[in-house]
């Protein structure tokens, strides 16, 4: 991709502009279709329609809101620490966004093959925490505060469980490259990370139920990261009326919107370079290519974040001590053990 | 239980009522709505379903039961005899009507839909109906008027009423002057037929009756 936009716009600033904006334009539209089908998907579960008045089934619903969140009235409460409060919903946004640099989207596209590329991700999406707690504070509003810190708190304590599996993964490619990684488990889905990876028989089956144990683990952190059901308390409704982004409105709310769809693709992405087999072709060599690399990549990843508004619209939401209690007491010693055992069988 | 046990198992639960649950909803995802389009299609009401009230004007009597049931006070009622010459017809019950309902309001906006004014009705001519969509702009557009006279019939049976009474004023008077005509006389006559006396009486209370 990098060298089919040099051979028509050179060497020039333009191409790394493009090539930066790129996920952008695959963010605003990946964020419309998953507000959408979220909606639906949940109106199905409890067995209504959702929209069905703005187009066929309601189609053109995520344009109206598009619409009507521009329109709004932007509004700064004079209470508020302005200047933080105006930067707070772009720091979540960027810190998420950022992630976007290295996510292969394809073998042909990523738009950095950074060698770094797990530890930059793990690193720079611990930004968005800054911006959520920017957003508590500068609000001057108890809900928000309250909400940003069980945010802060939260995501830090599931980070833990998630970086273990992370480099349990690391230490099975011997890469922190995306791209490698996702080479390193092409030739179909028995080579998938979570199959054990291609490695002889038996390590594989020494392997298999480790791996699926860790795939859970980064699943279920992967879930709180993006504060969602059944891990939403900084923004429990029910509590803090909105946590962080109770007092914003109009296009800074639907920016920390935004962020969030963009975040939870982030870590489906993370999820399935990991595990899942990132681009490669579940078929081998059949179905491959730049075109249906995209195609693999992406549907992998709406996949799972379809089983996390599944998950959204099953589970109730945990209290602050059951949050700590799962993180600590369960993900992190099983994250624990699961690191032991996978370098115990890599050694042999 | 002991404390290891009681761990692993609270894991299992955990994960295993979790994958029952998802079971669960993706059932759901695939089982048809159980909602209508409500402004296109429109729910079946039940059949004794009390929303908006309605009166037959043509069996009201004017008794003014229900506004006197009415918790709320959102019924004024008012009412004109009618001269002893008019007849205003029957009800669909075969009672007389007897008074004029000139005035016949429901504050719809204050109504609390439970039906208490329904049941005083001694011709069941005021009801609750099954139509719930009457929203309106202004509040003073939910005062709903059932009386169906005109200002001008209003104004004739009002007249007729006056004169109907002059009449019984001017007749009642006549008739104790009557009386006391007589009971002069009987007074001259002095005290030999006392049993013609009470006659002259008679008609005089019978006339208080119809007036």
């Amino acid at each position: 991709m990098d060298q089919f936009l040099q051979s028509i716009f050179g060497d020039s600033i333009l191409t790394q502009l493009l090539l930066g904006v790129l996920p952008l334009v695959f963010v605003l539209v990946y964020a419309l279709v998953t507000l959408y089908s979220e909606m639906k998907i949940a109106a199905h579960i409890q067995d209504r329609l959702a929209y069905m008045r703005t187009g066929w089934h309601g189609v053109l619903q995520p344009f109206a809101d598009m619409l009507k969140l521009l329109q709004k009235e932007d509004i700064i409460p004079t209470a508020a620490d302005k200047l933080l409060f105006i930067l707070a919903p772009y720091v979540v946004f960027i810190g998420t966004y950022a992630a976007f640099a290295v996510l292969p989207f394809s073998s042909a596209y990523a738009g950095s093959s950074l060698d770094l590329g797990l530890f930059y991700i793990i690193a720079v999406s611990a930004v968005v925490v800054v911006g959520i707690l920017m957003a508590g504070w500068a609000s001057n509003n108890k809900w928000s505060l309250f909400g940003a810190i069980r945010s802060a708190s939260q995501i830090i304590s599931y980070e833990i469980p998630a970086a273990l599996a992370v480099l349990a993964v690391v230490m099975i490619t011997g890469t922190m490259n995306m791209n490698e990684i996702t080479k390193f488990q092409a030739g179909g889905i028995q080579n998938w990370l979570i199959f054990g990876g291609p490695l002889p028989l038996g390590h594989k089956l020494f392997l298999l139920p480790v791996m699926i144990v860790l795939a859970l683990i980064y699943y279920v952190c992967s879930m709180a990261e993006v504060n969602r059901t059944p891990f939403d308390i900084p923004e429990a409704e029910s509590e803090l009326v909105q946590g962080y982004n109770t007092e914003y409105t109009g296009m800074k709310f639907a920016i920390f919107y935004l962020a969030e769809y963009a975040n939870l693709f982030v870590v489906s992405a993370i999820a399935v370079v990991l595990f899942f087999g990132g681009w490669s072709s579940p078929f081998g060599s059949f179905m491959s290519g730049p075109i249906w690399d995209l195609f693999w990549f992406t549907f992998k990843g709406m996949l799972l974040v379809f089983v996390n508004v599944w998950l959204r619209w099953t589970l109730p939401r945990l209290r602050v001590d059951q949050l700590m209690y799962v993180s600590w007491k369960v993900l992190v010693p099983f994250a624990l053990v699961c690191v032991v055992l996978v370098g115990a069988i890599m050694v042999l | 239980m002991n404390p290891v046990a009681e761990y692993f198992k609270g894991i299992y639960d955990g994960v295993h009522t979790a994958l029952i649950g998802m079971g669960i909803t993706f059932g759901h995802l695939f089982t048809p709505a159980v909602t209508v389009q409500y402004p296109d299609v429109k729910m079946v009401m039940p059949e004794r379903v009390r929303n908006r009230l309605y009166v037959n004007m043509d069996d009201c009597i004017g008794c003014d039961q229900c506004a006197k049931a009415c918790p709320v006070d959102c019924i004024t009622i008012k009412t004109i005899k009618s001269a002893p010459d008019v007849d205003l017809g029957m009800t669909s019950r075969n009672t007389k009507k007897r008074l004029y309902v000139p005035q016949f309001d429901i504050d719809i906006a204050k109504c609390c839909y439970c039906g208490l004014c329904t049941f005083p009705c001694p011709t069941e001519c005021i009801v609750m109906t099954d139509v719930y969509e009457f929203s309106e702009y202004d509040r003073s557009n939910l005062i709903y008027s059932f009386a169906t006279m005109t200002p001008a019939e209003i104004e004739t049976a009002q007249i007729k009423l006056k004169k109907a009474d002059e009449e019984a004023t001017v007749k009642k008077a006549a008739a104790a002057a009557a009386a006391k005509l007589a009971a002069d006389q009987k007074a001259a006559e002095g005290a030999s037929a006392p049993a013609p006396a009470a006659k002259p009486a008679a008609p005089a209370s019978g006339d208080k009756g119809t007036a």
